[in-house]
């Protein structure tokens, strides 16, 4: 056992397989999910996926630029779920219990 | 050893906190396993020397971000448990896994084909360059000369984004008065 692990190094592979998974489970859940909270919690899973690509590499390769971009991915993330929070406060007062289904109605 | 074992830990919190995501009915506990998650994802931070990263990772995302989905939840009272057996169309789950797994096969060929790719050649200022040469706590000095030296214009845009989207927010969750149209 301790000769297998000593053996075993992790790489920035495992980390960008790691980050890829994390982005496929957040396409699944929003494409599965109805609730438009989760479907936002997905997105979250899928931009914290982006931000551990951007840092394994930024290590890979010497990079500091790759932890600015985190730095404003969560910049960004951030104003966008203040306005999308602020969207659905909006849709879920005036109709109660809306789920993604019901948001067809907004094509008129 | 020690980083292998730390790798191990933290991508189960990684992996579990999005399985508790997406699989979770009830909206709190789903928000809650987005919670381990982001822990999960700070752990590697650190793991891959993004100390201040790591930092704004707790403090943005766990401290404030989840913080806003669980007020949204509580104040909105939608905090239901949301019947998973309703399925909108009939073949969507067995879909939705498919192009997962199709997403996730095309990714990992890539990543495994390309696993000795070389840097490429980035033209950086001399500042940003003295300060990646130092010691390994600069952490925090490199990402400040990157950003305030070669990415300000970037840096003003953000604050100018974050005054609008707090503008925008005011504006739509604010309830419109009597005789005032929205």
């Amino acid at each position: 056992m301790t000769a297998f692990t000593a053996a075993v190094t992790v790489t920035t592979t495992w980390y960008l397989l790691l980050s890829a998974m994390l982005f496929v489970m957040g396409v699944i859940g929003v494409m599965v999910r109805r609730n438009p909270l989760i479907l936002f919690m997905c997105i979250e899973l899928m931009l914290n996926a982006v931000n551990l690509t951007f840092i394994a590499l930024a290590r890979r390769f010497g990079d500091i630029g790759g932890q600015s971009t985190v730095f404003f991915v969560m910049v960004v993330a951030a104003a966008e779920i203040v306005v999308g929070l602020g969207i659905i406060v909006a849709i879920l007062r005036r109709r109660p219990g809306a789920t993604t289904d019901d948001l067809a109605a907004l094509k008129g | 050893m020690m980083e292998l074992f730390v790798f191990v830990v933290a991508a189960a919190m990684v992996l579990g906190g999005a399985a508790g995501v997406i699989l979770r009915s009830h909206p709190v506990h789903a928000a809650l396993s987005l919670v381990l998650t982001l822990f999960g994802v700070a752990v590697l931070f650190v793991a891959q020397e993004a100390n201040f990263l790591a930092a704004v990772q707790v403090i943005v995302y766990a401290g404030a971000i989840v913080v806003l989905f669980l007020f949204v939840i509580m104040l909105l009272g939608v905090d239901k448990v949301e019947d998973l057996q309703i399925e909108p169309f009939k073949i969507q789950r067995p879909a939705a896994v498919a192009v997962g797994a199709g997403l996730l096969s095309m990714l990992a060929l890539a990543i495994i084909v390309s696993r000795d790719a070389k840097p490429p050649t980035v033209a950086r200022s001399e500042a940003v360059q003295a300060a990646l040469d130092g010691s390994h706590d600069s952490n925090i000095r490199a990402i400040a000369r990157d950003v305030f030296s070669d990415h300000v214009v970037a840096f003003e845009l953000t604050s100018v984004l974050l005054v609008i989207a707090v503008i925008a927010t005011v504006l739509l969750a604010r309830k419109p008065r009597r005789g005032e149209t929205t």
